[in-house]
């Protein structure tokens, strides 16, 4: 049997399953992918390899006792035999208060994020995507360090109750620092597509040498508050810990930067600048992710942050039923909306300020105010009088990414981003904010 | 980094007690894809059959969370050939067809890859050590205990920290179990059996009427143990300002503390920024030895192999060879050592086939080696490695990883509270907190889980809102006096992230107390 199902494939197999099943509930959930990567650094290939991997997880429930056993072979067999252990599992469990039983057929959406361009890909186009970065790495003497990932699967699941869900998906990331032989500069990009179609490495190649060349001879400023043009890939690794942190029972039980005084919670709150507007869409083209959540939840587009205002908290089924809620399930995509403004016209509107390409090592320091540090790398330029003046040193800075955005100033076009700290991709706009705090210099390049 | 630990499929606990594959299969499969491999025109192969267990009990108060039990069994083979790397994993081989398959997807990448090569992979010498086998000095395997007893531990600690202020405490109990096999054309078969545990909480206590809330996390530090970890003997206990622990832990008495401290947090005085004079704990140290001694003395980073993801290093190898580089102070010495018992890193041989060893890396404050292994051995003029090599799954390929790295406990007989009494103006630091430090590891700020003023050395009282900042070579000059070996600790990381795919790798850092005068701190509170 192949390792990637099709739909119709994966629904017998499941349906199979399902028929050895003597529980009350019984949901079961199947995955199957290949991944292959190529790594290269000091302009060579380092390591690099492949991947094939699948995995038939099944959950039986004799009320609310719950047992759950998995196997990677999916002969009838091994199937049968893992149904019997979740269910002797099940039988020794102890009941757990917080299962809700599983769901009811849903409904989902429609979203493509299976590509056969990503989908077909083989050593040789690894191979030659990298060499065409290389081969202009090496012409000017500058020093690439890379990652081509690509991955094509799906996953799919079936309960007792009659629920299917099946989604297929291919990705492809690459990513690339270029440094100048002395080490005295460096540049980065980074490219995330469901459509290999669309990654152009020679293209992203020629932006991280840009920034590699002109971020030599940086030199030192003051640490203080600015005004910093964060570019896409900076801003989203501050603010996908807005995006973890919405969780309602964290909220509400106090001890999130959602919770307030007395056990309430700012839902319906503004806390941000009103021009801010976050929600999640499967059916984007640009993002296209599952319509549905690990549990069988059908997850539609919905807003998270409406004109600077908590719209969604996310609820799991347990803690929305306790509360006599509508579940939230946690997104599958992400996506901030821009505005209308260029990194050029950004640029030229700035008397004085810095663009940020890069942040980096992004840790937690007060979840009370979601209170960030980190630093910025991989090019780092003084802005003054609407130009760039000149490439700067590093900065370790301490920010909140919800004081950042109310200090917003403008907003850029969205694009499609790789966190460089959770490896999601996301579609984040580049942003103009005032006073961001930097604490201390860094020599590091 | 801290990415999640490569998990595998769930399973029954009694899974964990069945043996996986006899050794002899294991050769023979081993040999399936080693001959597969050298007839597809490898000249270098090594073979690596893992079985992962973990073993995750999660509570939250009264509740059992989750009891969740996990088994991962593949083979990763890599190859050379033309010159170049290639390397190819299957989930649950059983016979050779499927291992001479994966040998040949590896050769295939590293022909496909050569293409782009221009150095061939040079790798030092390594002789065959035959079938061998290494396993965890354990008193105690943590899987063959019942799992009753530890969710009644674990909600026994809960039960502990809610009668003593806790308004939310979440405990989880980690065991890990790695039974790798090994095989390489040098003739080398290894059959290792490592144990990793790690228990730990966090306490959350609340002030309603402003809506603060402060946390407290265990103290506990992950090791490579079994289950005797969680029998603390008065001997492995460290008295003073809060009990430390050394290779036993006390998990309801820390909870207990901690739950009293959290609350104590919520009314500490807010830290003035300004310059201190550091005392450093074991249990806080041991991380920022990990970002600013072990990575930045891992070869591969100083060489450029992390420059896209982790960075490369300020610990270039003119400093290394000028001899005279001035990591430290004269009272640093710091050790890297694959053997330390008890210890995450300690193994017999490596992930590719290396015996582990003890080095120095930096010397009476001078910086005297970095970590190699096989492939980079040559560059800093070695004629073997140093036995660092890790892969994190069967389905990871092996690349160096962070050895132990402690620092050495101090030779003139000193304890904590003698190094207390001199100090004028400084902040005592306990547990670990936040971190970050540049990518290449020259400047840093940490927080922690419980700091104490000192002023004319004596300990006034609690401080919040603390982080320090400091540059490393400032930072490790700064370090004026170690204690003596009677309050050496390990500390340790069990979810350390380098490489592309992310990998994840245990390590462990010992130390005294150490005393580091005139460092930056600032204050982190704001208002949202």
């Amino acid at each position: 049997m192949a390792i990637i199902l099709t739909e119709a494939e994966a629904k017998a197999l499941l349906q199979k399953v399902l028929k050895y099943s003597k529980a009350d509930e019984c949901e079961i959930n199947i995955m199957g992918e290949e991944r292959g990567n190529l790594r290269y650094a000091r302009n060579e290939v380092s390591t690099s390899g492949a991947l094939t991997n699948q995995n038939l997880e099944v959950q039986s429930a004799f009320g609310q006792k719950v047992g759950v056993a998995t196997v990677d072979e999916f002969s009838d067999e091994a199937i049968e035999k893992c149904v019997r252990r979740s269910e002797e599992l099940a039988q020794l469990a102890p009941e757990n208060p917080e299962y809700v039983g599983v769901l009811e057929p849903q409904t989902y959406g429609k979203s493509t994020g299976f590509f056969e361009s990503t989908a077909a890909i083989n050593p040789d186009f690894r191979a030659d995507a990298v060499a065409k970065s290389l081969e202009l790495t090496r012409a000017q003497n500058l020093t690439a360090a890379g990652f081509l990932e690509n991955q094509k699967g799906y996953r799919a699941m079936m309960n007792s109750k009659g629920l299917f869900a099946y989604y297929p998906s291919t990705n492809i990331n690459f990513s690339l620092t270029v440094r100048t032989p002395d080490g005295t500069g460096s540049g980065y990009v980074a490219r995330g597509y469901s459509d290999a179609k669309k990654l152009d490495t020679a293209a992203a190649t020629k932006i991280a040498i840009l920034k590699s060349k002109g971020s030599v001879g940086a030199k030192a400023l003051e640490p203080g508050k600015y005004t910093v043009i964060l570019e896409p890939t900076a801003a989203v690794v501050l603010l996908e810990n807005i995006f973890f942190a919405m969780d309602a029972r964290s909220a509400d039980e106090g001890r999130s930067f959602l919770s307030k005084p007395g056990g309430k919670t700012k839902l319906g709150e503004k806390i941000v600048d009103e021009r801010v507007n976050i929600y999640t869409d499967p059916a984007n083209p640009d993002l296209p992710s599952s319509p549905w959540s690990g549990d069988g939840q059908p997850i539609n587009k919905m807003s998270m942050i409406e004109k600077g205002v908590v719209k969604n908290m996310f609820y799991s089924r347990y803690w929305a039923k306790k509360n006599n809620v509508k579940p939230v399930p946690f997104p599958t995509n992400v996506i901030m909306e821009g505005g209308t403004a260029t990194l050029e016209e950004m640029i030229k509107s700035t008397k004085q300020g810095i663009l940020v390409t890069k942040l980096w090592y992004i840790r937690e320091v007060d979840p009370q105010t979601l209170l960030q540090t980190g630093l910025t790398r991989d090019g780092t330029f003084y802005i003054e009088n609407g130009v760039i003046k000149h490439p700067i040193k590093n900065f370790r800075f301490n920010e909140s990414p919800v004081i950042m955005l109310n200090n917003l100033e403008t907003l850029g076009k969205s694009e499609r981003v790789v966190s460089t700290e959770s490896d999601r991709n996301y579609l984040i706009p580049p942003m103009k904010i005032r006073e961001f705090t930097f604490s201390s210099l860094s020599d590091a390049v | 980094m801290l990415p999640g630990l490569a998990m595998g499929k769930v399973v029954s606990p009694e899974a964990f007690l069945q043996p996986g594959a006899d050794v002899a299969v294991k050769k023979r499969l081993a040999d399936a894809a080693l001959n597969a491999a050298k007839a597809k025109g490898a000249s270098y192969a090594d073979v690596r059959i893992g079985r992962y267990l973990n073993q995750f009990v999660v509570t939250r108060e009264e509740k059992v969370q989750n009891i969740v039990n996990t088994e991962s069994y593949g083979v990763g083979v890599r190859v050379i050939a033309n010159g170049c790397w290639g390397f190819a994993a299957v989930v649950d081989v059983n016979n050779e067809a499927q291992m001479a398959k994966a040998a040949e997807d590896a050769v295939a990448i590293a022909k496909a890859n050569s293409k782009l090569m221009k150095e061939p992979v040079q790798l030092a010498p390594q002789k065959g050590f035959g079938e061998v086998s290494w396993k965890a000095p354990i008193k105690k395997n943590g899987f063959e205990v019942p799992i009753k007893e530890k969710v009644d531990l674990l909600l026994s600690v809960n039960d502990a920290a809610m009668k003593n202020g806790a308004n939310y405490v979440n405990s989880v109990l980690f065991l890990v179990n790695e039974q790798k096999y090994f095989a390489s054309t040098d003739g080398s078969y290894i059959d290792q059996d490592v144990h990793r545990i790690w228990p730990i909480f966090n306490i959350t206590t609340i002030d309603p009427k402003s809506g603060k809330f402060e946390t407290r996390n265990a103290l506990s530090a992950p090791m490579g143990m079994g289950y005797d970890y969680l029998q603390a003997n008065p001997a492995d206990k460290v008295t003073g300002i809060t009990t430390r622990y050394n290779m036993g832990y006390d998990m309801l008495e820390d909870a207990t503390a901690a739950a009293k401290q959290a609350k104590e947090k919520l009314t500490a005085k807010s830290v003035e920024a300004g310059k201190y004079d550091l005392i450093l704990d074991p249990s806080h140290l041991w991380l920022t030895i990990h970002e600013s001694v072990g990575h930045p003395l891992e070869l591969d980073r100083v060489l450029g192999y992390e420059a896209n993801f982790a960075g490369t290093s300020f610990a270039t190898l003119d400093k290394w060879k000028s001899k005279n580089f001035q990591y430290g102070s004269k009272q640093v010495n710091l050790i890297a050592d694959k053997l330390q018992v008890g210890s995450l890193g300690a193994v017999g041989w490596d992930d590719e086939g290396v015996n582990t060893k003890k080095w120095d890396l930096v010397k009476d404050g001078v910086l005297v080696n970095y970590q190699a292994i096989r492939d980079q051995a040559h560059i800093i003029g070695e004629k073997e490695s140093h036995g660092c090599c890790y892969a994190d799954s069967w389905s990871s390929v092996q690349f160096q990883r962070m050895p132990n790295v402690s620092l050495a406990a101090g030779k003139t007989p000193l304890s904590v509270d003698e190094m207390i009494k001199d100090v004028k103006k400084g902040i005592y630091i306990i547990g670990d907190g936040s971190f970050s430090i540049d990518q290449q590891r020259y400047n840093f700020q940490f927080g922690g889980q419980l700091f104490y003023e000192i002023k004319d050395g004596k300990i006034v009282g609690m401080l919040k809102d603390v982080a320090y900042q400091s540059n490393t070579q400032e930072f490790w000059n700064s370090c004026v006096q170690v204690c003596d070996e009677r309050d050496y600790r390990l500390g340790g990381s069990f979810f350390d992230g380098k490489g592309q795919p992310s990998q994840s790798s245990a390590v462990s850092h010992g130390s005294s107390t150490a005393r580091f005068n005139g460092v930056n701190v600032i204050n982190t509170a704001r208002k949202i």
